[in-house]
């Protein structure tokens, strides 16, 4: 971000805060960004002459008579097919070494997709990881986020997504990002060969904590490009969410705003949904998917941020260590996905519906009888069944690092009734046991 | 009220809300739109707060790039919208605007249109005739839309009594056009009527004769529903949930099988995507019980979770008012909303921005009372003519951390006569749809006239069903509780037998597939079939040996109920499973009745 000529340059600063000054100024515009004494800010309140702004680094070191150079725009990004294998940072500068990025100027977080524009998402997306391709399926043009503890493997399980999906860009957007994660994506997407197609966004921990308010809307205007311009299918991953309302809330404060549940600015949805809003199925053929990582605080999903990303998202991915098995698993109880009705049924197997809920039912059985045992009641003989199978389950289907087509998944689960239950037991429609089941 | 255009200027910007310097009357509510001189876009805006010599308005969009000095226009109306033949089937956003005439796949701000085509030629057919006396909603004529006739009415802002001055005969005319012309009956004012009309959205439409306590049953087809918390055409009722609980699946299914004549779907502040699936599969869909295809009787109001947060507010009251407009005509008018959540939400971000002293949770004050006059707005109305119409209204809650002592849901609770409570523990073990059994109610059973309507309409018994089935399962659940605590073993197997019994209302009636194409919709009088077979089979005794025995012998009686479920109502698939059911308990089941 360079001062041209022609900017508008004031120096009367009436007001410093911590995170924001007031500078005496005219015919200046809402949302317009500015440098003060060189350091990046943006217009976030205006009463007559006075304008207020954020400045994301911070306001240590500014003068009362300080440089304020305002810079006619709201935050933008260039965009064009060079983006495709960078690194930049929340300005949407680059930060590999590499040359500035000549393209087109767009604003970022812009408009709104008209709903009747878009197309019903319809594709599967498919990962491999059975806890995602049979019980929670993605579709294309969705957006889901991993409720995950930070001690959880959220990232390898983010990265393995990202890399097994039949896409054509992904834009990974960090936000707070350890600088080891941050490598470690750098890697595997540069050890699988498909650093091309990636574009990155990097807010990481070294970097000012308000700053990562901007990742999220440049990775966004990044994969709008791609996928309205180009028609391009998008995968967007966004990580962490948390640490990103975090930062809204910093600001909300300090703009005098006055909290809601935890802390949190009383915006919190709207800011959310902005956001995830921006996943869609275009009728071009292009589509944008936001895979997002919202990091709870000892699994509670009740706090404001997990609570108003559920609301917007079209499900939720929970992973979850089974000790049974010892094995990292996506929990069939708690996650969902939305969108898999659209999917399941009609671009895979019939049976697909009815062979994953009865799955989870007879999984739910498990965990009845597992709650009796430690209460120290006499299982029946049902109880031992449902419990094998849920160890298998778990162990040889639900299990992450087990990578197989949809279609062999369910024809382990049949195996699995087979092997555990009676037809009347699994509760599936008589037609689809007729011609499915499994005899022993 | 002052209807000339009075120019002011911008003076403070933040967020939404603009400070606006005029010297000329303002009044509260009034539309305005700010030009934002960078690019000469034209913003909505609304008038919410006048303080020290400046108006405060709420701008219905993004406000980036305005300045200080952008001149504002003040409209001299209220929020309105445009009520006339045309307005089935479309899809319209919070302010009215159509969605499918807006150019472009992004919606680009300050693009605004009518959603009635007002050049569109309808044939009109007079009702009345000259020199006849009329009121304010009264019938003059009709022109067909859709599937039915729409009436043109007189305009409802008319007070008093009128004479019908002249009236045009039947034949095609423009909605613009003027089809009547009215006469003060104590006086010489004229009053043109074409066949559209405008009508603020705060205010309620009044220009019926009366409203009456409800008591028709609004018929859904989802079981737990019809049979345990019955809705009444006319009646109020909410859904509060945490999410994943399956809120928008009911309220879809609510929407698609509905015994009303006109759905109004107001997605406030919901996803995106979930409009998108309404706007895809209605068309594609049959009404069963008319044949016509769902988007006939269908208007979708939306405002989409990332389409402006102001507009949010005022989509439930374009959508109450739409409603009120066709309730009118003597239709049955069913209203969802999903999430009154998010307009409690959109209020409490517009209260904040002003500086207002918060609630609870930092909602405003006057919460309950906003959402209470808004519930309100529902009822049967008995119309001038003596027709009827009504307007059910349906919300969902969207309760932070699924809380139900939150505010909205509490300021709701008080509103609604039906809660359909959305239940985490059942929506995990996938029963579905996820209403508790026990927490849920419908107040509308207590009323006399809808007892005396379900005597007439389903049985004699009705009721009694209904309350001995709701107390099996609260018997169940019981003993459920005495088995957990104290071991399979240590129980009397008369717990096993109550346990299970339970177990068989809730997998065989209560859980119902909303993705099965015949177990999706159940009509009352299949509802009432399965409800007295279910019932023969919890007052039955049954000889067993152990517990095991009991937890096999009603695995396969649910299983087999199931099967029937998934069948066609009576058709032989149906009645193949019934035998082999009565069989297969025939050789279990002792003579008298259980307990």
């Amino acid at each position: 971000m360079n001062t041209q000529a022609f900017q508008k340059v004031f120096t009367s600063l009436v007001t410093i805060t911590k995170a924001t000054c007031t500078v005496r100024a005219e015919g200046i515009s809402n949302e317009e960004m500015a440098l003060v004494d060189g350091k990046p800010a943006q217009v976030v309140k205006i009463v007559g002459d006075e304008v207020t702004l954020q400045v994301f680094q911070g306001t240590s070191g500014i003068y009362t008579n300080s440089q304020v150079v305002f810079l006619g725009h709201p935050p933008i990004l260039k965009v064009s097919d060079e983006l495709c294998g960078r690194f930049f940072n929340a300005y949407g500068d680059p930060i590999d070494g590499g040359p500035a990025i000549d393209g087109k100027v767009v604003e970022i977080a812009g408009p709104t997709v008209n709903p009747v524009k878009r197309e019903q998402p319809s594709e599967l997306i498919a990962t491999g990881i059975a806890g995602i391709d049979l019980n929670n399926t993605l579709v294309s043009g969705q957006k889901i986020p991993f409720f995950a503890d930070p001690n959880q493997p959220f990232n390898q399980v983010m990265a393995d997504v990202a890399l097994r999906a039949d896409v054509d860009k992904i834009i990974l957007g960090g936000m707070g990002m350890l600088f080891d994660d941050y490598l470690y994506y750098k890697n595997v997407f540069d050890n699988a060969g498909a650093l091309d197609k990636i574009v990155c966004f990097m807010n990481t921990t070294d970097d000012s904590p308000v700053e990562r308010i901007l990742i999220p809307d440049m990775a966004l205007s990044a994969a709008e490009y791609f996928a309205v311009e180009k028609n391009e299918k998008v995968l967007v991953l966004l990580t962490d969410m948390t640490l990103y309302c975090d930062a809204l809330a910093i600001v909300s404060n300090r703009m005098d705003q006055i909290p809601t549940k935890d802390f949190m600015p009383g915006s919190l949805y709207s800011d959310l949904a902005k956001i995830y809003e921006k996943a869609a199925q275009f009728q071009s053929g292009g589509s944008i998917t936001i895979l997002a990582v919202t990091t709870l605080s000892g699994g509670d999903i009740t706090h404001a941020i997990p609570d108003n990303t559920g609301y917007i998202t079209e499900g939720q991915l929970f992973l979850r260590m089974d000790t049974d098995v010892s094995k990292v698993i996506v929990d069939p109880f708690r996650s969902l996905s939305r969108l898999k009705q659209l999917v399941i049924g009609k671009k895979t197997r019939e049976d697909h519906p009815q062979v994953m809920n009865a799955c989870v039912r007879l999984y739910s059985d498990a965990a009845n009888a597992k709650t009796k045992l430690e209460n120290g009641f006499d299982l029946s003989e049902y109880d031992k069944r449902a419990l094998s199978f849920a160890k298998d389950y778990s162990e040889n289907i639900l299990a992450i690092d087990i990578n197989i087509t949809v279609d062999a998944m369910l024809e382990h689960c049949w195996g699995l009734f087979a092997k555990y239950f009676g037809k009347h037991e699994i509760g599936i429609k008589q037609v689809l046991i007729d011609k499915y089941w499994k005899e022993t | 009220m002052t209807t000339e255009t009075r120019k002011g200027s911008v003076f403070a910007i933040v967020q939404n809300l603009i400070s606006v310097k005029i010297n000329a009357p303002v009044m509260n509510k009034e539309i305005c739109y700010v030009t934002c001189s960078k690019t000469g876009e034209r913003l909505m805006a609304e008038a919410i707060k006048v303080q020290s010599g400046l108006v405060n308005i709420q701008v219905f969009e993004s406000t980036r790039g305005v300045k200080v000095g952008d001149p504002v226009e003040f409209t001299g109306n209220m929020l309105q919208v445009t009520l006339g033949p045309g307005l089935l089937s479309k899809n319209l956003d919070g302010l009215q605007n159509d969605l499918d005439k807006i150019p472009g796949t992004f919606l680009k701000r300050g693009s605004y249109n009518v959603a009635i085509e007002l050049e569109k030629e309808y044939e009109f057919i007079p009702t009345t005739e000259q020199n006849a006396t009329v009121a304010a909603g009264d019938w003059l004529g009709h022109v067909k839309e859709n599937w039915f006739d729409h009436q043109i009415m007189v305009p409802f802002n008319l007070k008093g009594k009128y004479k019908i001055a002249s009236i045009k005969p039947k034949g095609h005319y423009k909605v613009k056009d003027i089809v009547c012309t009215l006469k003060k009956m104590d006086g010489d004012e004229l009053v043109e009527v074409s066949m559209y009309q405008k009508w603020p959205v705060y205010l309620p439409i009044s220009a019926y004769k009366e409203k009456k306590r409800v008591f028709k049953l609004l018929e859904t087809g989802i079981r737990i529903m019809d049979t345990l918390n019955p809705m009444m055409e006319g009646g109020t009722g909410f859904i509060p949930g945490p999410f994943g609980c399956g809120k928008t699946v009911l309220q879809h299914n609510i929407s698609q099988y509905a015994s009303a004549d006109l759905i109004i779907v107001a997605a406030c502040g919901e996803r995106a995507n979930e409009v998108v699936e309404i706007f895809k599969e209605f068309p594609e869909l049959e009404d069963p019980r008319t044949g016509r295809k769902l988007i006939e009787r269908t208007i979708i109001i939306c405002n989409t979770s990332n389409m402006p947060v102001a507009a949010r507010e005022a989509s439930v009251y374009t959508a109450m008012t739409i409603g009120e407009y066709y309730r009118q005509m003597g239709l049955r008018v069913l209203l969802l909303a999903d999430s009154t959540s998010r307009w409690a939400q959109a209020l409490r971000e517009i209260s904040n921005r002003m500086e207002e002293l918060p609630g609870p949770d930092a909602f405003p004050m006057d919460l309950t009372a906003i959402i209470s006059s808004f519930y309100a707005r529902s009822g049967y109305a008995v119309l001038n003519n003596g027709k009827t119409g009504s307007i059910t209204f349906i919300g969902t809650v969207s309760p932070a951390g699924g809380n139900l002592k939150e505010p909205v849901t509490e300021a709701t609770k008080k509103a609604a006569r039906c809660f359909y409570a959305l239940a985490q523990s059942r929506a995990d073990s996938k029963r579905y749809p996820a209403v508790d059994p026990v927490d849920s109610y419908s107040k509308y059973l207590e009323y006399e006239g809808v007892q005396e309507y379900m005597k007439e309409h389903i049985a004699k018994n009705w009721i009694d069903n209904v309350l001995k089935a709701k107390n099996f399962i609260l018997r169940g659940k019981e003993a459920y509780e005495q088995i957990n605590i104290l071991g399979d073993d240590s129980v009397p197997i008369q717990y096993h037998d109550r346990y299970w019994k339970s177990e068989v209302i809730d997998f065989a009636f209560l859980q119902q597939d909303a993705f099965d194409k015949i177990d999706c919709y159940s009509p009352i009088e299949r509802q009432k079939y399965m409800m007295e077979f279910i019932l023969d089979i919890c007052n039955a005794q049954f000889d067993f040996k152990g517990f095991e025995e009991v937890q096999h012998f009603f695995k396969n009686v649910i299983n087999l109920l199931k099967q029937m479920n998934y069948s066609k109502f009576e058709s032989e698939e149906f009645n193949e499973y019934k035998t082999k059911l009565d069989e297969f308990m025939a050789e279990k089941r002792i003579a008298g009745e259980n307990e």
